[in-house]
This record gives structure tokens, C-alpha cells and sequence, in this order.
């Protein structure tokens, strides 16, 4: 594994010395520098655009909560993957945490420390808007990561999934599937369900729903746990005798949910996943099991804030973008995964 | 530095006598906490040395004092329950009820009219009356405390989500956010409050009856009783207490975080109960020491603090915590096996 780092880091030095060497050439030469986009494969840093050439040594801190979930580990290990590409990229990892007076206390030790940026996903983004406005007065850009602050001067730069657009996907989608029976029975299975990305989920599925006439009759919360979706689903269950399409918003919590569900024995319905985890893509592929489809919530949101924050602390812009500096709002594309196209999407799948 | 204890001390000095002058010496009230005191050191000095100027400064110690202070609150109420022998597993939802109902429409419409103030009662309020609740069930109710503030973890828990309708509630008042971001003479408010009640607890517990009172009831609840102490009211006070402190940890909760939500203070009575524990009050009660609790919280938080200035793991950590937490139990069994045989 490290043997294989460092050969890539070994690689990457005269790729990025040939890179730079374009650089000073197209500055002599007045033309535009070529831009090799490389934006599929994650893995090689070594090969990005202009801008992945190494610039001033930049100290970024990175927050997120626990990685006690798949999803979660698998933001923060991108992040991590994506930092250590960069040999200009310093990256300070505060302990995970859910606790958010703990999570308070790393962004104002980042503050203390004087990091060039910060890439913050907050536990919850109210309780942790005044300490980035904190940060931001003391002159250090916030790269804010999927859950939003609740003020627009708390950070530089938001990037967000859509949680919105994944509630329309698996909405649309089961649409779709049961749009000519309209007493169609459709459960859906949250995660915790006090975080706004929870409701905007919800939101968007009963809006998709209602477009072909369908509304959501039962819906349980499964607080994102393997155990919790195991819980709620057998609960679901009980109380559904006849289901036709279940929307589980998070394919973590889903290893319980379809372990509930083969348990009681039933398939009489068809399930949307969320998030776009391995183990779901790999379920699509095979056609094993209720899982017919997944809607991706993409785990590279904080990778992506890496490289944000590299760009705004060295005063770069995107590169696929005409304007200068980076983008305020990013959100990204939540599309749905099934049988047709899941081998587009397996190298994007976590391991939950 | 004197606490108090079910044994009158000066009758465990004479008892040991006959050991070497180190161990007991060690093994009295002053010497526990410079012992405490002395891990704290420690953990100090690993931290100037791996982060040098980063660890010491002095706005590295306002983020430990910081940090410190909410759940500190915390443990100070916890103390006295845990002196008293009992436990109060239910602090940290209850916390978290207190900031909800206290950012509560209704709440924050008064506060709007009156004062910002009216947010401080209210969590103090709330949390007093739901450890009032405990102590009642616990006293008169006589069932055990692990399981009535087990239900009331559940239960307040529950209790603010249905409030808050499971959402983050922001906290409208300008003042009340500017008060709580003030830093009287460079200290930040928040660590005020903690020295204030750490104060008040320290002086409760040691130099009143109310604090004589615990302590026996701690140690030999029959005995109390026999002696003429009302032990049921007391025990009600007692979480009352717990209750209260919950609250002030709500409001400074909303001081730190501008929200209030359901959410708060998870996991939070571990904490609470393992910072108490390693500050060397006795598990099974009739003894408890303030300095120790503050040192015990600030153990942790500094060691956290330590962590993340050497950017290492929370699962590091986490392990680091629980082998603080088995030491000290280890060496508080020690203690209660020889006292019992004394």
C-alpha cells in the first residue's frame, strides 16, 4: 500500500516538473496553457489541470464529524486521499466528532494556529455558524461541506449535495416504476431525522411523488445506523403488510434495512437506495436482491472542499470556469443509479 | 484543598500509620489531587513539547477553558450526586431539553419583550424541575437512580424533540449572543461561569450543611437517617441540583453554539461521570471533591486539545480515554477495598 504511494508520489514529481515546464512555456509562448482534464479517475492527482501544479505550501484544517458511518469514513478518507496528492497541501485533521462543543473547539484551535483554510462539515451547521464567522473575521477562508451554515458570511465557499434533487430522483424514479397505480403504497426510511438535509430529502421525495399522484404512507427514521435501519424496518414492515416501493435515504443504515427485510421474508416491493454505496451497487449489478436502484449523494464533497480550499488559499481560480476565483455555491449532481448504468458509477461506490 | 469525607480523615490518618509516609501521604484528600494535578502536568508537558508554541499560548488555554466549561458545569452537579451515592445518567439530554425549550418560540417571543434573561431562567428552570423529578421518583418513589434517570434520559431526549419538531432552533437575540461571546478581563464568559459554579460547588460541599449532608447520606445512607437527616428530601435536592447545573450547561450551550437542538449533550453524563470519577470522588459515594472533578475535566479536554495539535487519531483517543478512566477506577477500588477494611 505505501509501496504503491510512494511509487505514485515518485511518478508524480516528474509529472509535475513536465507540468510546470508547460506552465513557463505557455507563459513565454502567450499561449493558453493546455489543460488535461482528468476528471474521472480520482486516484491520480499527478495528472489534473494548471492548477493541480504545486504552488505555496498551504496549512488547510479539516473538521467533519465521526466517521463512525460509511459514508462518512468515506469523506473523510477522499479528503485525505486528495491532501496528500498535493505535496503543497499541509492538511491538520481535527479529531471527528459529533460532539459539537468539542467540533467548536478544533476551528478556534485551527483559528489560533493561524491555517491558511479551513474545510468545515459541521455536525450541525446552526451551532457551528458563529465560529466560522470567527475564522472568517480573522481572515481564514471556510470551505463549507455538504451540511450549510446558516449564514452566507460564514464561509468563502459551500459545496453541498443535493438533497433536494436526491428526494426528486428516487420520487422520479419510482414515479416511473408505479406511475399508472395510484393507491400504490410507498414507505420511506429516513435518517436522523432532525438534520435539514433529512427533511430537504423528504421534501423533494413527496414533491416527485405528488407530480404522478403518489404520496409517502408510511415513513420511519433510522438515525443512519446499520442497527437503526434494522430497527425501523422491521417496525415498517409489521405495520405495512403490502408495500410497493420503499425509498431508504442512506445505503449505510440500508445493510440493516435489507437485512430486516429478508429476515420477514419479503419481496413483494422494490427498493431506491441513497448515497451510492458498494455493496448496494454490487447488489443493482447482480439483480440478488429488492434493490433496484440507488441515488447517489456523492462521497468526494469534502475531497472536492480540499481542493477548494487549495485554490482560495493560493488565490487561484477553477479552471474549467472562465471567471475568476472560485464559485461561492457548488452543489453537485445526484443522479440515480440502476442496472443500466451502476458500471459508470462502481468507482464512486464507499465501502459502507 | 480540604474535602470532605464519610470517615472523619483525621481517623483514616492514625489508621495507616503504619504504612510507609509516601502511600499515605498519596492516599490522603491533598494528596489525591496532587496526584491529579501532577497527570495534568504531565499531559502538559507532552504538549509544549510536541506543539511548542501552538500548546502554549495563551489562546490555546482560552480553547481548553472553553471547551472545559459547558460540560464542566455538568460534572460539578454530577459531583454531588455521585457523593451522595447516587447516579445521574440523564444530565446530558436534559441539557439538550433545556436548550431546546429554552429557544422555543414561545420562549424567545417573551424573551423579545422582557428580557434575553428570560432564556437563562427558563433552562435553568427546565433543567431544575426534571432533576427535581428524578430526585422525587428516586426518593420517594425509591427506585433505584440508575433507572429512573435512565428513563428520564429516554424520556427528555424524546421530550425535545417533540418541542423542537426534531429541528435546529436559532437563537434570535442579538444581546444574549453578544453577551456570551464577551471576554471580561480576556476570559471569555463562559469560563467565568464554570469558575463561578465550580466555586459555589466547592463551598456547598464543603463548608455548608447541605454538603455535610451529601456526604453522609453518601456514605451510609441508614446511619443519616438515624442521625436525623431528612435523607429523602435531601436526595431530591440533590438531583434538583444535578437538574440545575444541567440547565446553566444548556445556556451556555446556546452561548457557544447560537442553537438550540435535541442533539446537544449526547453522551454527555459519560463524560460527566468519568471526569467526576477521575477527579476521585468515590463511585459508591461518601466521598467527593470539587478540585478533583475541575482537574478531571480539564484532563480531558487538555488532552484532547493535545491530540489534535499532534493531528492524531480520535480512535487514538478514544482509546487513550478509557485507559485514564480503568487507572483511576482501578485506583479508587483500591482505596474503598482498604476503607472498608479499616
Amino acid at each position: 500500500m505505501s509501496a504503491r504511494k510512494n511509487l505514485r508520489r515518485m511518478l508524480g514529481i516528474p509529472a509535475a516538473l513536465a507540468a510546470s515546464a508547460l506552465l513557463v512555456a505557455g507563459c513565454v509562448s502567450n499561449e493558453p496553457p493546455e489543460e488535461e482534464n482528468d476528471s474521472v479517475s480520482q486516484d491520480d492527482g499527478s495528472g489534473g489541470t494548471a492548477n493541480d501544479e504545486p504552488g505555496e505550501t498551504v496549512t488547510i484544517g479539516f473538521s467533519a464529524p465521526a466517521a463512525d458511518h460509511g459514508w462518512m469514513g468515506a469523506i473523510t478518507q477522499a479528503a485525505l486521499d486528495t491532501a496528500e496528492q498535493y505535496e503543497d497541501v499541509e492538511l491538520r485533521q481535527a479529531e471527528a466528532t459529533n460532539d459539537v462543543n468539542m467540533q467548536i473547539s478544533h476551528i478556534e484551535q485551527f483559528i489560533n494556529d493561524g491555517v491558511d483554510a479551513i474545510v468545515l462539515l459541521p455536525f450541525d451547521g446552526d451551532a457551528l455558524t458563529e465560529v466560522a464567522l470567527d475564522a472568517m473575521e480573522a481572515g481564514i477562508p471556510v470551505i463549507n461541506v455538504d451540511r450549510e451554515l446558516s449564514s452566507p458570511f460564514a464561509s468563502r465557499a459551500t459545496i453541498l449535495g443535493d438533497n433536494y434533487g436526491m428526494g426528486v430522483s428516487a420520487g422520479t424514479y419510482i414515479c416511473e416504476q408505479l406511475g399508472d397505480q395510484p393507491d400504490a403504497v410507498v414507505a420511506e426510511i429516513q435518517g436522523i431525522a432532525n438534520l435539514p438535509l433529512t427533511q430537504d430529502r423528504s421534501q423533494g421525495f413527496a414533491d416527485a411523488l405528488s407530480d404522478c399522484g403518489l404520496e409517502v404512507s408510511t415513513q420511519v427514521a433510522a438515525d443512519f445506523t446499520i442497527q437503526g435501519g434494522e430497527t425501523a424496518t422491521s417496525n415498517l414492515l409489521q405495520a405495512e403488510p403490502e408495500i410497493d416501493a420503499i425509498w431508504n435515504h442512506d445505503d449505510d443504515q440500508g445493510v440493516g434495512v435489507l437485512a430486516a427485510i429478508e429476515n420477514a421474508g419479503r419481496d413483494e416491493f422494490f427498493m431506491v437506495g441513497g448515497a451510492g454505496s458498494l455493496d448496494v451497487m454490487e447488489h443493482i449489478q447482480a439483480g440478488d436482491s429488492v434493490l433496484q436502484a440507488t441515488v447517489v449523494y456523492p462521497s468526494t464533497q469534502a475531497a472536492d472542499g480540499i481542493k477548494l480550499a487549495r485554490l482560495v488559499a493560493q488565490d487561484k481560480s477553477m479552471s474549467d470556469l472562465v471567471s475568476a476565483g472560485v464559485p461561492r455555491t457548488i452543489q453537485l449532481h445526484a443522479p440515480v443509479v440502476t442496472a443500466d448504468n451502476v458500471d459508470q458509477y462502481m468507482d464512486l461506490g464507499f465501502r459502507s | 484543598m480540604t474535602e470532605p469525607t464519610a470517615v472523619p480523615p483525621a481517623d483514616m490518618e492514625t489508621k495507616k500509620e503504619g504504612r510507609t509516609r509516601l502511600p499515605s501521604l498519596l492516599s490522603g484528600p491533598a494528596g489525591r489531587n496532587v496526584g491529579l494535578v501532577l497527570a495534568l502536568a504531565l499531559i502538559c508537558v507532552v504538549g509544549v513539547i510536541t506543539g511548542g508554541e501552538r500548546f502554549a499560548s495563551i489562546d490555546n488555554l482560552m480553547v481548553v477553558l472553553r471547551l472545559a466549561s459547558v460540560i464542566g458545569v455538568l460534572a460539578i452537579g454530577m459531583t454531588f450526586v455521585i457523593t451522595s451515592g447516587g447516579i445521574d445518567l440523564s444530565v446530558g439530554s436534559v441539557m439538550g431539553l433545556t436548550t431546546v425549550w429554552a429557544t422555543t418560540w414561545a420562549t424567545q417571543a417573551m424573551a423579545d419583550d422582557l428580557h434575553w434573561v428570560v432564556m437563562v431562567f427558563t433552562a435553568m428552570a427546565v433543567g431544575t424541575v426534571a432533576g427535581l423529578v428524578n430526585g422525587a421518583i428516586i426518593a420517594y418513589g425509591r427506585v433505584v437512580p440508575f433507572i429512573t434517570t435512565l428513563a428520564m434520559l429516554a424520556s427528555a431526549r424524546g421530550l425535545a424533540e417533540m418541542i423542537s419538531n426534531r429541528q435546529t432552533q436559532r437563537v434570535q437575540s442579538d444581546a444574549f449572543i453578544e453577551f456570551f461571546r464577551l471576554e471580561p478581563l480576556g476570559v471569555p464568559i463562559l469560563v467565568w461561569i464554570f469558575a463561578a459554579v465550580s466555586v459555589a460547588g466547592w463551598f456547598l460541599l464543603n463548608r455548608t450543611t447541605f454538603g455535610r449532608r451529601t456526604v453522609a447520606i453518601g456514605g451510609n445512607a441508614e446511619a443519616s437517617r438515624l442521625a436525623g437527616i431528612k435523607v429523602q428530601r435531601h436526595t431530591l435536592y440533590i438531583y434538583g441540583l444535578a437538574g440545575l447545573t444541567a440547565g446553566i450547561a444548556g445556556a451556555m450551550m446556546l452561548g457557544r453554539t447560537t442553537a438550540g437542538t435535541s442533539t446537544h449533550g449526547m453522551l454527555w453524563e459519560l463524560e460527566a461521570i468519568a471526569a467526576v470519577v477521575v477527579g476521585g470522588t468515590l463511585l459508591i459515594g461518601g466521598r467527593g471533591t470539587i478540585v478533583g472533578t475541575v482537574v478531571g475535566v480539564l484532563i480531558f479536554t487538555v488532552l484532547t486539545n493535545v491530540f489534535t495539535i499532534n493531528n492524531m487519531s480520535t480512535s487514538a483517543q478514544l482509546v487513550a480515554k478509557g485507559a485514564i478512566i480503568v487507572a483511576a477506577v482501578l485506583l479508587q477500588q483500591r482505596f474503598a477495598n482498604r476503607s472498608k477494611s479499616t
